[in-house]
């Protein structure tokens, strides 16, 4: 068996309903469970990007991306790993005040993750640290293990390669789109 | 000034006709009643055909664009309708077939709610559909139909599919159509490279045994002229995967034959021995290669697609040379040396002649007793002078009919290739009628493939199409019943069949007929078939035992090939 390890694929695609439907299908052919999945739009109008990590040998995740990017409404799609890649997730950690303010070493904390306060009110406090898994899971592992974490959620990792060769041209999308 | 308003099924109407569109295989129903008022008043520009089934509708789309280049159109309603159509929308999407379904949907407001005969059509086919769009204003018909049709025909063709809200259907619209031909997600055609087409002429130019493998891109591309010259002037064998079959005339000396399961031994055989393969739009499928582990293992690869995702999909490919067939084939032809590979070329002989011996011979001409597959496929093929268009439903039909019809013409060949669909062969070949007007067609099936879609005997009565159908009936399912002799001892499950008078059927619909037993009877019947000016049904009663031979078993290496001698020894 081929060695698995953690691809980010890059898309972008029209803004159209059932888009993700279209990408997805194609990982579920080929038993691909997507990690994260973060879209938004692009810095093109009426484009929109995807970033989705999954964990697949090299041969597979290449079909795979080549299947994506044939679909019509795919402008571009590819792929890289950790290596060709600045990328970063965010994560919110909803905590109880009290807790919170007996716990003690608030600054020591926000230092030492870089995390910074959201939200303050007399039940809740909402922390937000930027990083990647493992810097936001080690916190949410400090805290849980301390005081306990209310809520915790991470967003999907976003990412921009290091390359200086841009897969997409920009240039040929503005002024054409809508055609 | 004010423009012209007309309603959104007028509106539909009149992109079809702007788009070229003749012909309309369909379907009526609940959801789809004011297209059909609509078309109504366009009876003399658009034709529609009225099918018993809506999955008849595809396929007969399907036999239509096969043998006529152009984009078939199928007309659906909702729920159901829509439904019925999902076997050929997969079909066309397996085999690249440009094809347009425009199916019925409730009106938008109902959308999501479980509304009668409602179902999520984009849901359901976008992952065998080109393209997928759901209409819910008329202002988007013009747009989303030209553009429908523009991705259905280019690049690499397949089906797309249009699910028409009715309120679209009745809404007005200021109508204006403008033809899609550039889409900013979409290139249809990769950009060539020079380089690669310099290193594929390379290679070829320093092959001693080189080999071409013609698929049904070469027919796609209308590429078949410049193919042709490319084997001429570098003297390549060629071999023909099913769908790219007529791409080729029969007769050509350097046509070695069919590739993979059943096909001929010789391209089979000489794929593992050539030095430099060169495919041209084909994909490699399983039923092709055997297994990949042995397949070709010891020759260089060139790989003409226009689909990039084609590229080692299955096979690692040294040479991929992207783009329209037509174009750089051409291109690779003028930087080819011309060359005689006599000795390379003559070395398929003695794989023709064992083949001969151990199966052609037997099938073709038996000294006596029940009937065979082959022969009844052959003698059709000869009393049309070997120049009409085949379809074959699919099983063992199917490969009795590619196997041993000829051609003389390209888009010939009209038979479910990618998804195997049981059944597609009387609706495809209503199409391929429908399409080729002029040319004779006849149509292979068995007792089987006939019965799943035997009610588009209808269509056939109704229309008069002139489809010669000629069941080789050995009431039992037989590719099954095959593997099931040759894999599952004997044990015959579930394929044996209790099948009623097809002749009694025909005429019923009023199609004349006879049945044959005899090879008297059969030459009889075929006479009469060839003679009728409408349709004809032949029924041939054939062997119960038949089996397709060459076969390479399913998994196997392509060169492990049983010749129905090994089977005996072991009885």
């Amino acid at each position: 068996m081929a060695e698995r390890k953690l691809y980010t694929v890059i898309i972008f695609s029209e803004n159209t309903v059932g888009l993700l439907n279209q990408i997805t299908i194609i990982f579920t052919r080929r038993q691909l469970n997507i990690e994260t999945l973060s879209v938004s739009p692009s810095a093109i109008k009426g484009i929109h990007k995807f970033t989705i990590t999954t964990f697949s040998d090299q041969d597979t995740i290449d079909k795979v991306v080549k299947q994506i990017d044939k679909r019509v409404d795919i402008l571009k799609a590819y792929y890289n790993t950790d290596e060709d890649l600045v990328y970063q997730e965010i994560a919110l950690y909803k905590l109880s005040t009290e807790a919170f303010i007996r716990m003690g070493g608030v600054e020591d904390l926000i230092r030492k993750y870089n995390a910074r306060i959201l939200e303050m009110n007399e039940v809740c406090v909402v922390l937000e640290k930027n990083g990647h898994y493992e810097e936001t899971q080690a916190l949410f592992k400090e805290l849980s293990d301390s005081i306990g974490v209310l809520q915790f959620i991470r967003s999907g990792r976003i990412a921009i390669t290091k390359s200086k060769v841009e897969r997409l041209r920009y240039e040929r999308y503005v002024g054409r789109y809508g055609s | 000034m004010e423009k012209e308003k007309i309603t959104g099924s007028e509106a539909l109407l009149r992109t079809l006709i702007a788009e070229g569109v003749e012909y309309i295989f369909g379907y009526p129903g609940g959801q789809a009643i004011p297209l059909y008022d609509c078309l109504y008043d366009y009876e003399d520009k658009i034709k529609h055909i009225l099918v018993r089934h809506e999955q008849g509708a595809t396929h007969a789309a399907q036999g239509y664009a096969r043998v006529s280049g152009k984009v078939g159109v199928a007309l659906v309603t909702s729920g159901p309708g829509a439904t019925n159509t999902i076997t050929g929308i997969a079909d066309a999407m397996m085999d690249s077939t440009p094809m347009v379904v425009i199916a019925g949907q409730v009106p938008s407001p109902l959308l999501g709610t479980d509304a009668f005969q409602e179902i999520d059509v984009i849901g359901i086919t976008q992952p065998i559909t080109k393209w997928a769009y759901q209409v819910r204003k008329p202002e988007e018909i013009a747009w989303a139909v030209s553009r429908a049709f523009y991705i259905a025909s280019t690049g690499r063709p397949g089906p797309v599919v249009i699910d028409f809200a009715k309120d679209a259907q009745v809404g007005w619209v200021e109508y204006e159509y403008k033809k899609v031909d550039f889409i900013c997600s979409y290139q249809p055609v990769p950009e060539i490279s020079s380089a690669s087409v310099a290193e594929a002429a390379g290679l070829i130019n320093r092959a001693k045994k080189p080999f071409a493998l013609i698929g049904q891109g070469v027919i796609l591309g209308n590429a078949e002229k410049e193919v042709r010259e490319l084997l001429e002037k570098a003297d390549i064998p060629a071999g023909s995967t099913v769908l790219g079959l007529s791409a080729l005339p029969s007769g050509h000396p350097l046509n070695k034959g069919m590739l993979g399961m059943h096909g001929n031994v010789g391209p089979n055989r000489k794929t593992n021995e050539c030095d430099v393969l060169i495919a041209i739009g084909m994909r490699f499928d399983d039923r092709v290669t055997g297994d990949l582990k042995s397949y070709a293992r010891q020759a260089k690869i060139i790989h003409f697609d226009i689909d990039l995702s084609e590229i080692g999909k299955n096979v690692p490919v040294d040479v991929p040379v992207l783009g329209d067939a037509k174009e750089t084939v051409a291109a690779v032809t003028k930087l080819v040396e011309e060359a005689r590979h006599t000795e390379w070329i003559q070395s398929f002989e003695p794989h023709e002649r064992e083949e001969n011996t151990k199966v052609i011979e037997k099938e073709l001409a038996p000294a006596d007793g029940p009937l065979k597959m082959g022969e009844v496929v052959r003698k059709v093929s000869e009393a049309v002078n070997d120049d009409a268009v085949l379809v074959t439903d699919v099983g063992q039909n199917q490969m009795m009919g590619v196997r041993y019809f000829r051609y003389k013409q390209t888009r010939s060949v009209v038979t479910s290739g990618g998804l195997g669909t049981m059944g597609y062969g009387l609706p495809a070949a209503i199409g391929a009628k429908v399409g080729a007007p002029r040319r004779t067609v006849c149509f292979f099936t068995g007792d089987g493939g006939l019965q799943m879609t035997i009610q588009e005997l209808g269509t056939v009565m109704q229309e008069n199409l002139a489809v010669k159908i000629i069941v080789l009936n050995n009431n039992f399912l037989g590719m099954v019943r095959q593997w099931q002799e040759l894999f599952f001892r004997k044990r015959y499950s579930a394929t044996e069949m209790k099948n009623p008078d097809f002749v009694g059927i025909g005429r019923a619909y009023g199609i004349p007929g006879k049945a044959a037993s005899t090879r008297e009877e059969l030459d009889e019947a075929i006479r009469e078939m060839i003679a009728a000016d409408g349709p004809y049904l032949l029924v041939a009663n054939v062997e119960e035992s038949g089996m397709v031979y060459p076969m390479v078993p399913a998994g196997g290496a392509i060169t492990d090939i049983l010749m129905g001698d090994e089977t005996k020894k072991e009885d």
